[in-house]
């Protein structure tokens, strides 16, 4: 009973982990279509990523936008965290909600209804449209994270410092930010796997002059499927592990 | 150890226990005001507006009508998609469920290394782009993919399965980008259960199929009612997924929207058919808003 419960599990990470860590022997598969196990290595598909001029033209395109994004989003997120939980404003359970939309709301809905404005303005696969995009997609991740560090942290802390004579800023900065830094540090995080993963949208807000890593690899997928993608698959994980592994650090260790 | 599910898991739930708490409230009305204007801005002009925009294009092109939402109902196709959409996000919810909850109980029970590998199992591709696993899984499907490769190399076939572009394909890609999002609010929910509570049953005579049955599984059901709306509700909204991996004859709402603007350049109708599946979604989310907020999702302890 307990050797087949042990297996089936077993089985069930196998399943969740397995498709993922695929794509890492075939990108460096020596055959130009797909063949596993590998018969031989290469990293040809890495230099044929790093010198075809489309897919550097995605991920600086898609680097751009996920870092203006990390910004936009973490700022606007954390002050707004703060107002909401600090604050006590009429409407905010409404504004709560809303700020929660876009994680409710279909993004194939939101994408859409982007490309509809976008579109008729000649505005497709513009830079300040995508920023928009993906700052209303990334700031639920920031608000949830920043709110949740701010409760756990005891406002009393904040009493003492305005009643021992610090100003509203000085109490911010020196005692506020640093309690929640490592929280905002993991939202900004969060808000930039957010939107250099991100497709859906980024699918009908591009357009040939201005395309996501994510637009790109939709394309290839459907198109054109060679190994070059299993290589940025790999990369792509790669850079996801090396992200999750830093908010580990930033918010796992020092609570223990 | 524990610490690491919490940190890990702000990303994939509706629900925050923030809308419900409550702090002292020291900070002035225009102080609070300043800090929330720029959040204000960005949801209406970059959220409320495009999908007003979009609502309104259905019913006003150029003048009111509700022609588009006629041809929804009267056209049995489009009628079929909505159903089959339904139907895939209620197969792919309850395959999360059976496959997840297990994953679930054991990411709550683990210790040491062991929970290390499973948080790791469910957080690797709970971070991985949708298009990285969609890739992965038309490498393993195809016709000469790896699986196709297995079964004629061990002679289970002797001719190429068509595993790609069906429903099955589908539906198994989609519950495994979902299936962490059933097993984090489950998981959760089990961590909020005592341990003596199944033990005190084991001691009053229950068995310990009897103790889980009896004890365990009710009180993680906010948990499972919590997943299985969230895994639901993105179910029905996927575009990435089915739009590679499935076929012409599985087509899902998602993917008819896109097709409708992208290809056809129907937008009234594209608006008329998204202003419906947004509304399918919304009623599920007002209906199971108790549920999703009771479980608390992961971001409680975040």
């Amino acid at each position: 009973m307990r050797l087949f419960g042990g297996l089936l599990i077993g089985a069930i990470l196998f399943f969740l982990v397995l498709p993922t860590l695929l794509v890492i022997p075939i990108s460096l598969n020596d055959s130009s279509y797909i063949q596993f196990p590998p018969k031989g290595l290469t990293l040809r598909w890495y230099s044929e990523f790093l010198s075809d001029p489309d897919w550097r033209a995605a991920t600086i395109f898609s680097l751009k936008i996920a870092l203006s994004t990390t910004i936009a989003s973490t700022a606007i997120g954390t002050m707004a965290a703060i107002g909401l939980v600090r604050g006590n404003l009429p409407g905010k359970a409404l504004l709560q909600a809303l700020s929660l939309g876009p994680m409710i709301v279909p993004h194939v809905v939101f994408g859409v209804a982007l490309y509809l404005i976008l579109s008729p303005l000649g505005l497709t696969g513009n830079f300040a449209g995508f920023l928009v995009a993906h700052t209303v997609l990334s700031v639920p991740y920031v608000i949830i994270t920043v709110s949740a560090a701010l409760e756990r942290f005891d406002p009393s802390l904040e009493l003492a410092a305005l009643n021992c004579g610090a100003s509203r800023s000085r109490t911010f900065f020196s005692i506020v930010l640093p309690n929640i830094s490592p929280a905002v540090a993991a939202a900004s995080v969060f808000a930039f796997l957010a939107s250099f993963d991100e497709a859906t949208v980024a699918f009908f807000i591009s357009d040939t002059g201005g395309k996501t890593i994510s637009r790109k690899m939709f394309e290839d997928i459907d198109f054109n499927l060679t190994p070059v993608i299993a290589s940025v698959s790999t990369l792509l994980v790669a850079i996801s592990l090396v992200l999750m592994g830093s908010i580990y650090l930033l918010t796992g260790r020092g609570e223990d | 150890m524990t610490a690491t599910v919490d940190n890990l898991a702000p990303t994939p739930t509706v629900s925050a226990s923030w809308l419900f708490s409550y702090s002292a409230r020291r900070y002035s009305h225009a102080l609070t005001l300043v800090l929330v204007a720029p959040l204000m801005l960005l949801l209406a002009a970059g959220f409320l507006y495009p999908i007003g925009r979009l609502i309104s294009l259905s019913v006003m092109a150029p003048e009111f009508t509700l022609e588009y939402y006629r041809r929804i109902v009267t056209e049995p196709l489009y009628i079929d998609v909505l159903l089959r959409t339904l139907q895939t996000g209620a197969i792919v919810t309850v395959a999360s469920l059976l496959l997840g909850y297990p994953v679930a109980f054991l990411m709550a029970r683990a210790r040491g290394k062991a929970a290390m590998i499973v948080v790791a199992a469910v957080f690797v591709p709970l971070w991985t782009s949708v298009l990285v696993r969609s890739y992965a899984w038309i490498v393993l499907l195809q016709r000469n993919g790896v699986i196709n490769g297995l079964f004629i190399e061990t002679g289970v076939v002797t001719s190429p399965l068509k595993l790609l572009y069906t429903e099955g394909a589908v539906i198994l890609a989609m519950t495994h980008v979902l299936m962490p999002f059933m097993i984090l609010p489950i998981c959760n929910a089990l961590r909020t259960i005592p341990a003596e509570y199944s033990q005190a049953a084991r001691n009053l005579g229950a068995g310990p199929m009897g103790a889980f049955l009896r004890v365990t599984l009710p009180l993680s059901l906010p948990g499972i009612f919590a997943g299985c709306v969230m895994c639901f509700i993105l179910a029905i909204g996927f575009y990435i997924t089915p739009a590679l991996v499935g076929g012409p004859g599985a087509l899902m709402m998602a993917t008819l929207i896109g097709q409708q603007t992208i290809v056809l350049l129907d937008w009234p109708f594209a608006a008329a058919l998204a202003t419906v599946l947004l509304t399918t979604t919304l009623i599920f989310v007002l209906v199971f808003r108790k549920a999703l907020s009771v479980s608390k999702g992961m971001n409680s302890a975040n």
